[in-house]
């Protein structure tokens, strides 16, 4: 591990910024899916590369904390090298790739396939936190539509999508209630993972940088996705199992590996299909390398 | 105030600037009943609407509704979650133009389903046929609930908004103009329409308009304003046929016999 760069405070965020971020944690913590705006700092990466997850876990970590950065499940990627190293330089913090050493997690797009305990937290990166923003252009009407928890647009919306395709076809970003009360976008992890955060025991919390919102859900809350009574909510996963360890149960990414049409599919969560190789699971492509 | 009435109106004043837009305005609606208020352009009629409906406040004066429980609300001083949950529920608005009502980027069953939903209804097969029950009770075709308003024709569109309003069965419906801007047929058509509706499902309402044709048709009783003030009101025949103040014999006699 690099040692702790000098000048900076610790975990980069000056202190009388990490309270702010901290009093609307808390208050998105007393209202689970509430989306509660904040004094979102310009940080050192671009809009939409993570820079309200990266407040977030700058605000909740602290010295003896373990971390884990993912990125669309992979922890090789650009992104969650970069957070991951930023965090090791600026607060010396443990990080780590494996999701069960991880005490805070900061996320983009997916929710590790590990389960979560009591003790972690997850922090996601959320680039639009209105979930009826494509539905209702004016943030006015929205708030009022929460405070109201008027939510009748949204099922509107289902509505068009099962009469026009037979089936709701929002993949990812999926809306979930929360706690029976607020509709929240869950920032774009695949429907797939929707389930995930249902009584989940791990703490979540949601930072949007650009649009300047926090929210949460508390461990052990309801999170329903919405549906009809006739047409309930159902995952869809790709119909393979990972080509590298095997696994049948995962989120699988499609691999294109030549120009002549060559694919194969495997985890999208890297930490879960290492883990899997290590345990001795063989995927059928692993298999023929052999 | 009568015992019986669905929504009483009591001194209501309301000016924009200094042009007089109700001037101490009475109005009284009982279950059932169509009401027609007339009048020429800028006489009020539109806010009087606004204002009994709760989209607009009045200066003075005070508007009572009666809920199917019995309990007397001052509208105005209804809180804002309950006044949009009457509005969605009980109440229902038919605006002129039915593009400001409907939501033209959505199919027409999702159209008249979403009061539904709005309402708390989770099971999409009953949404659909009731979209569908709709849609016949206003004579469009069934096949069409699936298709976007924009590929609908005027008349269609405004047939349409009358689905999506009175799909809740609200008690109480306000229409502004409902046919206007309609070719002659149509409006006859559709006048046909929401007389049938309104009482077979007893739906009392209150009916904006400047043609008094579409008043003596619809309306049991009549109001007529002139610059804010009530100058007449009564039986829509009696008023009509035996006009007592100047205004409403001019309006009356203005009309060109077909």
């Amino acid at each position: 591990m690099t040692s702790p760069a000098t000048g900076y405070n610790f975990a980069y965020l000056d202190e009388q910024t990490k309270r702010m971020i901290r009093r609307a944690l808390l208050k998105a913590v007393a209202i689970p899916g509430h989306q509660v705006p904040f004094g979102s700092r310009e940080m050192p990466l671009p809009y939409g590369w993570g820079t309200g997850g990266i407040q977030v876990t700058a605000a909740v970590l602290g010295q003896q904390d373990v971390l884990k950065v993912i990125d669309q499940g992979a922890d090789d990627t650009t992104n969650a090298v970069s957070i991951r190293r930023f965090f090791g330089r600026t607060a010396g913090v443990r990080t780590t790739t494996h999701t069960g050493e991880a005490t805070v997690i900061q996320t983009r797009h997916r929710i590790p396939e590990h389960a979560l305990r009591e003790d972690q937290i997850i922090v996601y990166q959320v680039p639009q936190p209105e979930p009826l923003s494509k539905l209702e252009s004016s943030r006015a009407e929205t708030r009022s539509m929460h405070g109201l928890a008027e939510y009748g647009l949204m099922h509107v919306k289902l509505y068009e999508d099962i009469t026009r395709y037979g089936h709701v076809s929002i993949s990812y970003d999926y809306p979930v209630m929360v706690n029976r009360r607020y509709l929240m976008a869950p920032s774009p992890i695949p429907a797939f993972d929707n389930p995930k955060m249902h009584m989940m025991p791990a703490l979540q919390l949601f930072g949007a940088g650009r649009e300047k919102r926090i929210y949460a859900v508390p461990p052990y809350t309801e999170v329903k996705s919405l549906d009809f009574d006739d047409h309930p909510f159902r995952t869809t996963r790709a119909p393979h199992c990972c080509a590298l360890c095997g696994a049948d149960d995962s989120y699988l990414d499609e691999v294109v590996t030549d120009d002549k049409g060559g694919r194969m599919f495997m985890c999208s969560d890297t930490d879960y299909c290492e883990t899997r190789r290590a345990q001795g699971h063989v995927g059928p492509e692993a298999m023929a390398a052999e | 105030m009568s015992d019986e009435t669905l929504l009483s109106a009591r001194g209501l004043t309301l000016s924009f600037g200094a042009i007089p837009a109700l001037v101490d305005v009475d109005a009284d609606l009982w279950p059932g009943e169509v009401l027609a208020v007339v009048g020429e352009s800028g006489s009020g009629k539109s806010t009087l609407l606004n204002v009994l409906s709760g989209r607009m406040a009045p200066q003075s004066g005070v508007v009572w509704y009666r809920d199917p429980a019995r309990h007397l609300h001052d509208v105005h001083a209804m809180p804002q979650p309950a006044l949009r949950a009457l509005h969605r529920s009980d109440w229902g608005f038919v605006h002129q133009n039915p593009r400001e009502n409907l939501r033209m980027g959505v199919s027409a069953g999702g159209n008249v389903g979403e009061r539904l939903m709005a309402h708390g209804s989770r099971h999409y097969g009953q949404i659909r046929e009731h979209a569908i029950d709709w849609l016949e009770q206003v004579e469009i075709d069934a096949r069409r609930v699936d298709d976007l308003p924009r590929t609908f024709s005027g008349g269609m569109l405004q047939r349409l908004q009358i689905a999506r309003t009175l799909v809740t069965h609200p008690r109480l419906v306000f229409m502004d103009e409902p046919t206007g801007g309609l070719d002659v047929s149509v409006q006859a058509r559709l006048l046909d329409l929401i007389r049938g509706l309104v009482r077979r499902l007893n739906i009392a309402a209150v009916l904006v308009t400047h043609d008094l044709a579409v008043a003596r048709l619809l309306a049991h009783r009549i109001m007529v304003m002139q610059r804010g003030r009530v100058v007449e009101s009564g039986l829509t025949d009696q008023v009509l046929d035996d006009p007592q103040h100047e205004y409403t014999q001019l309006l009356v006699s203005s009309v060109l016999q077909a």
